[in-house]
């Protein structure tokens, strides 16, 4: 994954608009967080193959970006993106990598369904 | 001294479980000539670490672990590595009973004198908890007699306090190399750590040392049973 280019990442957001599209959509803060630090509340959340379409899809802000998909009825967005890759099945893959370059977040979407 | 089994049956959900407190345990079993199966329920799918900076995905993380795992099973001596497709953090989700009675199937098919899983409640991953209660259902489900000694790893910051010190503890000194290549097989998920322990070594850090050298295990207690 290389870091995140607005431009050329905005285009490829904008080339899945108004598909139907699969997300991928996570935020973690590990599972040992609360191992590590006790009272931690170690929450996320964890989507895979939800199919979408979006209306207009935007990149936003510096590194840490945000990303927001506007749908007809409802909103899917990540903060925190850094890095991105589009990958050999042409899916976007962006994801947000700490100081450690652990993932914190991660948001992609594909016109074909990731794997189970 | 590690005891001599008729066969081992190791139960993990991650690729990198076996490597930390277990490694040297399956290549002392191995030489010993015990067999050993390890059946790995996920790919670590969701693992944080993808190298820094990044050198794997989201989507490509799978496959790389599914190769560290099998250098590290070549580094143990491991021949009968089962990885059963489940994937990453959603093993609690499962439905109780099947995980059940997937451990019941693998137990019918090695008939183990001995499992070693994780410890119910003392061991912090989500996955590792639904594993070590399979594990622990499916062997209480056998007759007192048949059933297999259940070694399992617990380190919740509580394990001491509620569960006490472990009662068995091998002495790994002789496959300590073994087990240094089952962790530096895991790079994507160990390359820091390693470092560190690397440098330790040379050092001859005691402390380093003597957390290759020693795999600690809880006897499960089926007196103080966990539900």
């Amino acid at each position: 994954m290389d870091i995140v280019n607005k431009e050329y990442v905005q285009e490829v957001i904008t080339s899945f608009a108004n598909k139907d599209v699969y997300i991928h959509l996570e935020t973690t803060n590990g599972s040992y967080a609360s191992h590590f630090k006790e009272g931690f509340l170690n929450a996320g959340a964890f989507l895979r193959n939800l199919v979408v379409n979006f209306e207009l899809g935007k990149i936003v802000g510096d590194s840490p970006h945000r990303v927001g998909l506007k749908l007809p009825a409802g909103w899917v967005y990540a903060q925190g993106i850094t890095h991105y890759e589009v990958d050999e099945y042409g899916r976007l893959l962006l994801a947000g990598l700490d100081h450690e370059g652990k993932l914190s977040v991660a948001l992609q979407i594909s016109e074909t369904p990731f794997k189970e | 001294m590690i005891e001599k089994e008729r066969h081992v049956l190791i139960i993990l959900p991650h690729p990198d479980d076996e490597a930390f407190g277990i490694s040297g345990s399956i290549a002392a079993y191995r030489k010993m000539g015990v067999p050993v199966t390890y059946a790995c329920l996920t790919l670590g799918e969701m693992g944080r670490n993808i190298g820094n900076p990044p050198v794997a995905t989201r989507e490509t993380l799978p496959e790389i672990r599914k190769m560290e795992l099998i250098k590290s099973c070549e580094a143990m001596g491991l021949e009968d590595l089962r990885m059963l497709g489940f994937r990453d953090k959603t093993l609690e989700f499962e439905d109780d009973e099947d995980m059940v009675q997937l451990v019941e199937e693998l137990i019918e098919e090695t008939n183990p004198s001995l499992v070693i899983s994780f410890y119910p409640g003392y061991s912090v991953h989500p996955d590792h908890e639904a594993t070590a209660r399979a594990v622990v259902r499916a062997i209480r489900r056998m007759e007192v007699e048949e059933r297999p000694k259940l070694y399992a790893v617990a380190f919740a910051n509580n394990t001491e306090a509620e569960l006490g010190t472990p009662d068995i503890i091998h002495d790994v000194e002789a496959t300590i190399e073994n087990k240094l290549n089952s962790l530096r097989a895991h790079l994507s998920q160990t390359v820091w750590m390693m470092k560190e322990t690397e440098a330790k070594l040379a050092q001859n850090d005691p402390e380093i040392k003597k957390w290759l050298r020693y795999e600690r295990f809880f006897s499960y207690k089926w007196d103080q049973d966990f539900e």
